[in-house]
């Protein structure tokens, strides 16, 4: 079957390489097995242990990002990258904001429910 | 078999029956008036399974045109009910049917009328003013109408077969959870909003990757048109924002069809989650429906005042401040909910904020008349209206961003003022400019310029006469969604002159509706002679013949500066020189159209229980999916010799009217 | 304006081949653009578990109802799945049809594992009394964790579409664009699930 050439144009543009995805893969294992042995083992305090998972989670988020997504590999004008970062930007916004207000609001109106329930009132 | 459908659901009232039965008579009108025509195949090939915006965008506004008469005998219904509903009287209406009504105007307004509105705009205008031949994806952009379509019908669907839901156009929970609303109500609102809101999303990519990527050589972004700016920003706005709205739908309906408890006052449901959900969505929702207008209103002023728009560079970045911004503000309706001083106070500033950029936009628009040549047509009065009345609308907006000041007057009549200077200060009155000023684009000849007149006087007497008595009502203590009231509250007279204000608005809708009529029949005597440029415009869209070939343009322009026709006109830039290639355009296909249908198909069985009229029906979305999906790309060819003759017969046509 | 379809001229066409060049990455862009509003979409399901997690209504806490070991198996399982995903698209990319249709079997087998021990936990929670109807917090982490597997489902219908394809066109410009926007999208399922085992499943653990 005989192959287009427009095919064979884009496919040599193509950013990802054997190399790539298998390093994506090993960084993203360990990072994986690390955040499931901080849970398992609890080798500090459980609020560092909390900071740590999360932080983990977001490098390997970051890493799947760049050796799985390709992401930064685009030719000008980058709008993938610009666009994921303003997504993530308003999801931070909508999502911290919303948690924000609603434990505001759960103080305030819901004190039997909340876990700072309290039946006084500022 | 059918659920719960029984044949309860299609007995109702004296005057819910009086509404269906019009509108199933003015269905078989339609029909039989097709038929008549022998038009059913012209329809199937020129209208239903057309990837062409222009033509999309055409039959978007038809359909916002029918569900605006809808929503507006759902607003005329509510004033006469309140003008005469006081003491002993209780009206014509049940207070369950206003409160329908209520719901049902709200609804069609925002997401069948504003949107749509928004949407049609886009697609027939976005493409021509970047140089585009056609948008990103064609076919998607079919889906898109066939979903809003499709929403729009449920909805007449609901009139006819039980009843719609009662409790406002956000069905806050836990009103709307199945304990307290068991019936199929909030169920056709939930699947009506989330079908339109799906095809709304794949609207929003598909024009954000038209203007990112087709705009023609030449064309940076501070050189696209203003308009086109401001589509961007919308669509950015919808992506982010339509997403919450889908999750928000989907949990209210799991609570209501599974058992589930997001929203549930057992179970450990959180309902104030319901509302900062929604609104987290229904605050750039406005937005989305606001910026394009303002895009409207850029590009009428500079051409009805021939001098280019004053401030792009600021115009531009107060798009992009009042983009971001939208996402912030969303607490300001609910201030009452509860929140802490601290709060409220934050977001209460954020919203004041977003004056500022809107402020800039106005003050742009005024200077760019200042020593300008103002023609004083149809479209730059609307601008006058907008001037005013969004002006004003906007100011109570400020007040209402405090929150002290909103605690005596939220959900009240106040608010009900302020946001319809909005939406009909701001929005309507932009969408009549545009209407009036692209009209002869996209049929050739232009509508009646005096009957514009008559409904532009009548829309703004009566819009101030319905509205502004509201903002005393409101600090009279009147609260919304009110089916009545008692005389010694002393509303009465108010509500008499508002439901007279309202006849007024009315009058001037028929003048538009009627004139619409006239000026189709009348289209002899306007045609449009300059070729495709009646108001000597500034912009790609008027350089191409009135009504626009398919391919838009012949050759894809190349652009130098901003408003590129006005630099070509006045000798800056030579006109593109007339060498036709080859064109290829999409082919037809009916499988937006079918997608459309079987999602009706599904929203009614999601309604009504039906499940395996659910389970067929999504499986059958599923293998037309799969089959478009499927698909090898085909074009329709069209020749460069066919492209000339087509350019010398508009030549032709052109010199033969003068 | 009726014509030919010109699908035959393909290979000797420089308008069709511009024209298939841009199709390729407008589709690109278009579905990345999709994949942000997944993101909103997952946010917003994020958003409501953080806000309901701890609304057990007197029913067990996470401790006692998720398996640890098994969503470790889960990830790892998800995790080679978007890699052999990946491998695909370069066995795609040399044109070599076969490699394309194993690594895609691959990912589909993996990727039915993942769905079939995800739906095991489902109906051993339900059977327990932990259905998604007995606490905010089980409606939430149901339908979040159900949302990823329902989109996961999808992708598994678009597997065996995409190896159908390949069976009946080969590797065609139509076929590379749309296992490219595949691959897309099993990546981004796999970035989501990071975000659903840290704070759903190891969180809620601690």
């Amino acid at each position: 079957m005989t192959i287009e050439p427009i095919l064979l144009k884009i496919q040599k543009e193509w950013h990802g390489t054997y190399k790539s995805y298998l390093i994506g893969f090993f960084v993203s294992f360990f990072l994986t097995s690390l955040s499931f042995f901080l849970v398992i083992a609890k080798p500090f305090s459980n609020i560092w242990i909390i900071y740590s998972v999360i932080i983990l989670a977001i490098l390997q988020a970051i890493v799947q990002l760049i050796f799985f997504l390709h992401i930064g590999q685009e030719s000008k004008p980058r709008f993938k990258t610009y666009f994921l970062i303003f997504s993530i930007f308003i999801l931070f916004i909508f999502v911290v904001g919303s948690i924000w207000v609603m434990n505001d609001l759960e103080f305030r109106m819901m004190p039997e429910m909340s876990t700072r329930g309290s039946h006084t009132h500022d | 078999m059918f659920g719960r459908l029984t044949i309860e659901a299609f007995k109702h009232d004296a005057t819910q029956s009086m509404a269906v039965l019009s509108m199933l008579f003015g269905g078989v009108a339609l029909i039989s008036f097709i038929t008549y025509l022998k038009r059913w195949k012209w329809l199937w090939n020129e209208w239903l399974t057309t990837v062409d915006p222009k033509r999309i965008g055409i039959m978007y506004i038809v359909v916002v045109l029918m569900m605006f008469l809808k929503g507006f005998g759902d607003a005329m219904m509510m004033r006469l009910q309140q003008a005469f509903s006081v003491g002993d009287s209780q009206g014509f209406l049940s207070a369950s049917h206003f409160q329908e009504v209520f719901s049902a105007h709200g609804t069609t307004m925002i997401f069948f009328v504003a949107m749509g509105a928004v949407f049609g705009l886009m697609n027939l205008i976005i493409p021509l003013q970047i140089g585009a031949r056609d948008v990103a994806f064609p076919f998607l952009n079919a889906l898109s109408f066939w979903l809003f379509a499709s929403g729009a019908a449920l909805t007449l669907v609901s009139l006819a077969v039980g009843h719609f839901a009662n409790a406002g156009w956000l069905s806050y929970a836990p009103l709307s959870s199945i304990e307290y609303n068991p019936g199929e109500g909030i169920d056709y609102w939930i699947w009506i909003v989330q079908i339109a809101g799906i095809g709304t999303t794949l609207g929003g990519i598909n024009f954000l990757v038209t203007i990112l990527k087709m705009r023609c050589p030449g064309m940076t972004f501070m050189r696209m048109p203003i308009f086109v700016w401001s589509c961007l920003c919308a669509n950015v706005l919808i992506i982010l924002a339509f997403p919450i709205l889908t999750v928000t739908l989907f949990m209210l309906a799991l609570d209501r069809t599974l058992g589930m408890h997001f929203f549930t006052v057992a179970g450990g449901g959180n309902y104030m989650m319901y509302t900062n959900l929604i609104w987290a969505w229904g605050h750039p929702e406005v937005y989305i429906l606001i910026l394009p207008i303002f895009g409207v209103f850029s590009e009428v002023v500079p051409t009805f005042s021939e001098k280019r728009l004053f401030g792009y560079a600021s115009m531009v970045w107060a798009l992009i401040f009042i983009t971001v911004i939208s996402f912030v503000v969303w607490l300001h309706h609910f201030f009452t909910m509860g929140a802490s001083p601290y709060v409220n106070a934050i977001f209460g500033i954020l919203t004041m904020i977003v004056a500022i950029p809107t402020g800039v936009k106005i003050f742009n628009w005024l200077f760019t008349k200042f020593r300008g040549k103002v023609h004083f047509t149809s479209p730059m009065l609307w601008f006058f209206a907008f001037l005013v009345n969004f002006t004003v609308a906007g100011m109570t907006g400020i007040l209402l961003s405090a929150p002290p000041v909103d605690f005596q007057v939220h959900n009240s009549l106040f608010l009900i003022a302020h946001f319809h200077g909005m939406v009909i200060g701001g929005f309507l009155f932009g969408f009549f400019a545009a209407f009036t000023y692209w009209f002869p684009k996209f049929t050739g000849f232009m509508l009646d310029e005096k009957l514009n007149r008559y409904a532009f006087w009548f829309w703004s007497g009566g819009f101030l006469l319905a509205f502004m008595p509201l903002y005393m009502l409101g600090f009279m203590g009147a609260t919304r969604r009110l089916d009545h009231y008692e005389a010694s509250t002393g509303w009465h007279p108010l509500f008499i002159l508002v439901a007279v204000g309202a006849v007024i608005l009315f009058c001037g809708a028929n003048i538009q509706f009627f004139g619409l009529f006239w000026t189709i029949y009348k289209r002899k005597q306007n045609w449009d002679h300059t070729g495709g440029d009646p108001w000597n415009g500034r912009t790609l869209e008027w350089s191409i013949p009135s009504p626009p070939p398919v391919y838009n343009f012949a050759t894809i322009p190349t652009v130098y500066d901003r408003d590129p026709l006005w630099d070509i006109k006045h000798g800056k830039t030579a006109p593109p020189k007339k060498e036709y290639e080859d064109i290829y355009m999409p082919i037809n296909t009916p499988i937006g159209m079918y997608i459309g249908g079987l999602s009706l198909i599904f929203g009614f069985g999601m309604v009504w229980y039906i499940w395996w009229l659910v389970i067929l029906s999504f499986i059958a979305i599923l293998i037309c999916a799969i089959i478009r999906l499927s698909s090898k790309d085909e074009h329709e060819l069209i020749t460069a010799q066919q492209v000339k003759e087509i350019e010398d017969e508009h030549l032709r046509r052109m010199k033969s009217h003068d | 304006m009726t014509n030919t379809h010109a699908i035959n001229d393909h290979y000797r066409n420089h308008q069709l081949d511009a024209l298939h060049e841009e199709t390729f990455s407008k589709t690109v862009f278009g579905f990345w653009l999709y994949l942000m509003t997944d993101c909103l979409l997952f946010g917003t399901l994020f958003c409501t578990f953080a806000v309901l997690h701890a609304q057990t209504f007197g029913g067990p806490p996470p401790k006692e109802i998720f398996s640890l070991p098994l969503v470790f198996l889960e990830t790892m399982i998800l995790l080679v799945s978007s890699v052999t995903s990946g491998f695909a698209i370069l066995a795609c990319v040399k044109n070599k049809q076969p490699q394309v249709t194993f690594w895609l079997l691959i990912t589909f087998v993996l990727g039915l594992l993942f769905l079939a021990i995800e739906i095991t936990e489902f109906k051993d929670l339900i059977q327990e009394g932990n259905s998604f109807q007995r606490s905010a917090f089980l409606s939430s982490y149901f339908t979040l964790v159900g949302t990823h597997g329902l989109h996961i489902f999808f992708g598994l219908l678009w597997l065996v579409v995409m190896i159908a394809q390949l069976y009946k066109f080969g590797i065609t410009i139509e076929t590379f664009r749309r296992l490219v926007i595949f691959s897309m999208f099993w990546h981004f399922l796999d970035l989501v699930w990071i975000f659903i085992f840290t704070f759903v499943y190891l969180l809620g653990v601690i």
